[in-house]
């Protein structure tokens, strides 16, 4: 390290501070839900600053009301069920898409780039997409929430630039050996893929399972909805009318506020729970990601 | 005719497997990207869900000839422009500056640490964001709060449509910076590290280094990072309008796709608003193009 000169010292403090400043502006609101969601909850509905420390005795009270709320549990199942099978399908249909655009002799690779890649230039907009999902039948179903969105370009590509990156001698190998394209993929391809797998299996679980506008328009059906539909009861139009259903009306109106912190925790835990564990794979992702964009 | 017979032949005998791994991902992309572009039909149309594509009376261009000349045309294309030519003026250059700032840490726990808590705004889900928007810039949010001490608005800055433009774009900032960052990070620790030490050797310091070195080092990441986000000038985050804005915020937070959604799904004028919407896609694709082909020209970085 060459000597710093003072000019670099103070730059160096001054970043610093910045940049501590920025932490603090990302983290702060976070704490403020984790704080609010075990505070006192009359303190709670008083409450309109930023919360930096739990307001009177720290209490589970929210997380009780919100695990003995059966629309709250059941829309938690419906959002599991969502993103695990649309996340497997999308991983799915990603892995084959990429193993065979990375084919090296595929006649309409070009093709098929061409017709997949358009659709993040140009698309058929909100209204017809809506009508394909109404003309097939779809509106009301579970299907809705999972299908329509459950394959993205940019997964697949970030898929087939690391397929790409394989080395061919090991493909070829198992070529001379007599193995077919299922062979090649699932026994050569996929088992050192294991880092970008997770990647995409990450991509296409955080975008399910915070995604709420197509559920909003092709699903009334309250028995399906996602837990980030109720979240928008409660949050944006801070209601929790539509829980009171199942019993303890008054309870739950009292504590309107910290209920709706509790809420927000156990919908953001899950992804905050998976982040450390994947977060190196997650910053390679979005580099393959931009290296081929 | 026989070479491309037995060339087809030769291919479909060592493809099969990839065409069958290929079709239900072209399966999707038809049913439910290409299928909604032939249902675009509808904007020419006076389209009813029960004639169909095919029974709907054609009106031509009667759809966008009402829009154009409606009193909603020129606030919905003003504030689409505006909120977008906004963000790209703030975010776009501060996901930078982040970049080049967490560059010059030395600490690389400091470093790391300041990185993994600019990524978690992003897992948080954009009901939640929201929510959260309006719990500090409602009337008494401490947001609010603040912006009333200093003399700015006392009843809240959420309903206010002097603010809410700002109030989109600065939680755009906190839920995005980190993640749009990543790629210039990326950027920057690939420059090779040889020609800071020929650029001290030249007497540069830090701040010529910057300007010398690391900024023509990650030139063509931004480039290409700015022609997508100019290419998307009329894509604006209308799921975010629609958890935010209320008819008080119209003014200057209805947009054109957020416009598209109230008449198309919720007063079910099905072809007008498919209208809007392809008006829509269309300057957004002419727009992209027309930044590439000058980037091309100008600065030989393009998409295509």
């Amino acid at each position: 390290m060459t000597k710093r000169t003072n000019g670099e010292k103070v730059f160096a403090v001054f970043n610093t501070c910045i940049l501590l400043g920025l932490a603090l502006v990302f983290i702060v609101p976070i704490i403020h839900v984790v704080f609010a969601s075990i505070s006192d909850p009359l303190l709670l509905s008083a409450n309109k600053g930023l919360i930096t420390w739990p307001l009177g005795k720290p209490t589970l009270e929210g997380y009780r009301l919100v695990f003995l709320n059966n629309v709250i549990i059941k829309a938690y199942g419906n959002t599991i069920l969502y993103v695990v099978s649309a996340t497997a399908i999308g991983v799915m249909l990603s892995c084959f898409a990429a193993y065979a655009l990375s084919r090296k002799k595929f006649m309409v690779k070009g093709f098929v780039t061409f017709v997949i890649t358009f659709t993040m230039l140009f698309n058929g907009g909100l209204i017809p997409t809506y009508m394909v999902v109404r003309n097939l039948n779809m509106l009301d179903t579970r299907w809705a929430i999972i299908l329509p969105n459950c394959v993205s370009v940019f997964n697949i590509m970030i898929m087939r630039t690391s397929f790409n990156s394989i080395p061919d001698g090991l493909e070829e190998a198992a070529r001379i050996d007599g193995a077919g394209h299922w062979r090649v993929l699932f026994a050569i391809i996929l088992p050192v893929s294991k880092a970008i797998i997770a990647v995409v299996v990450l991509f296409y679980a955080v975008q399910h399972w915070n995604s709420w506008f197509h559920t909003a328009i092709y699903v009334t059906n309250r028995d399906y909805y996602p837990l980030q539909i109720i979240l928008r009861e409660i949050v944006i139009a801070n209601s929790t009318s539509s829980l009171d259903a199942s019993g303890e009306p008054g309870e739950l109106n009292l504590s309107r506020m910290l209920v709706k912190y509790a809420v927000i925790m156990v919908s953001i835990v899950p992804m905050f729970a998976l982040y450390p564990f994947i977060q190196k794979y997650f910053v390679t992702g979005v580099m393959i990601g931009s290296i081929k964009g | 005719m026989k070479a491309v017979r037995t060339r087809l032949q030769k291919e479909w005998l060592e493809n099969k497997a990839v065409y069958v791994m290929i079709l239900p991902v072209l399966i999707y992309y038809f049913i439910f990207h290409y299928m909604p572009m032939g249902g675009i039909l509808m904007a020419f149309q006076d389209y009813s869900p029960n004639l169909g594509y095919f029974g709907s009376k054609w009106v031509g261009l009667e759809h966008f000839k009402s829009f154009f000349t409606s009193y909603y045309f020129q606030r919905l294309l003003v504030n689409t422009l505006m909120i977008s030519v906004k963000d790209i003026i703030i975010s776009f250059p501060m996901s930078i500056i982040f970049a080049l700032l967490l560059n010059e840490v030395r600490s690389k726990a400091f470093r790391k640490g300041v990185q993994t808590v600019s990524y978690l705004p992003y897992f948080i889900s954009m009901v939640v964001v929201c929510g959260l928007v309006r719990d500090f810039t409602e009337a008494g949010g401490f947001i609010s709060n603040m912006f009333a001490a200093m003399g700015g608005p006392q009843d809240g800055l959420l309903g206010n449509p002097g603010y809410f433009q700002g109030i989109l774009i600065g939680s755009n900032v906190w839920q995005s910076l980190g993640y749009n960052s990543i790629i210039y990070i990326s950027a920057l620790s690939a420059i090779d590290q040889e020609l800071y030490e020929a650029a001290r050797i030249d007497g540069a310091g830090r701040w010529k280094q910057t300007l010398y070195v690391t900024l023509p080092g990650i030139a063509s990441t931004i480039i290409i990072m700015l022609i997508l986000r100019v290419g998307n000038l009329m894509t604006v985050n209308y799921q975010k309008i629609i958890l935010l804005y209320s008819p008080a915020t119209y003014e200057t937070g209805d947009v054109i796709s957020t416009f598209v959604y109230r008449k198309g799904l919720l007063d079910s004028s099905y072809s007008y608003a498919t209208a809007v919407g392809l008006f829509n896609s269309v300057i957004n694709l002419v727009i992209l193009c027309v930044t590439n082909w000058l980037s091309r020209k100008y600065s030989e970085t393009s998409l295509w």
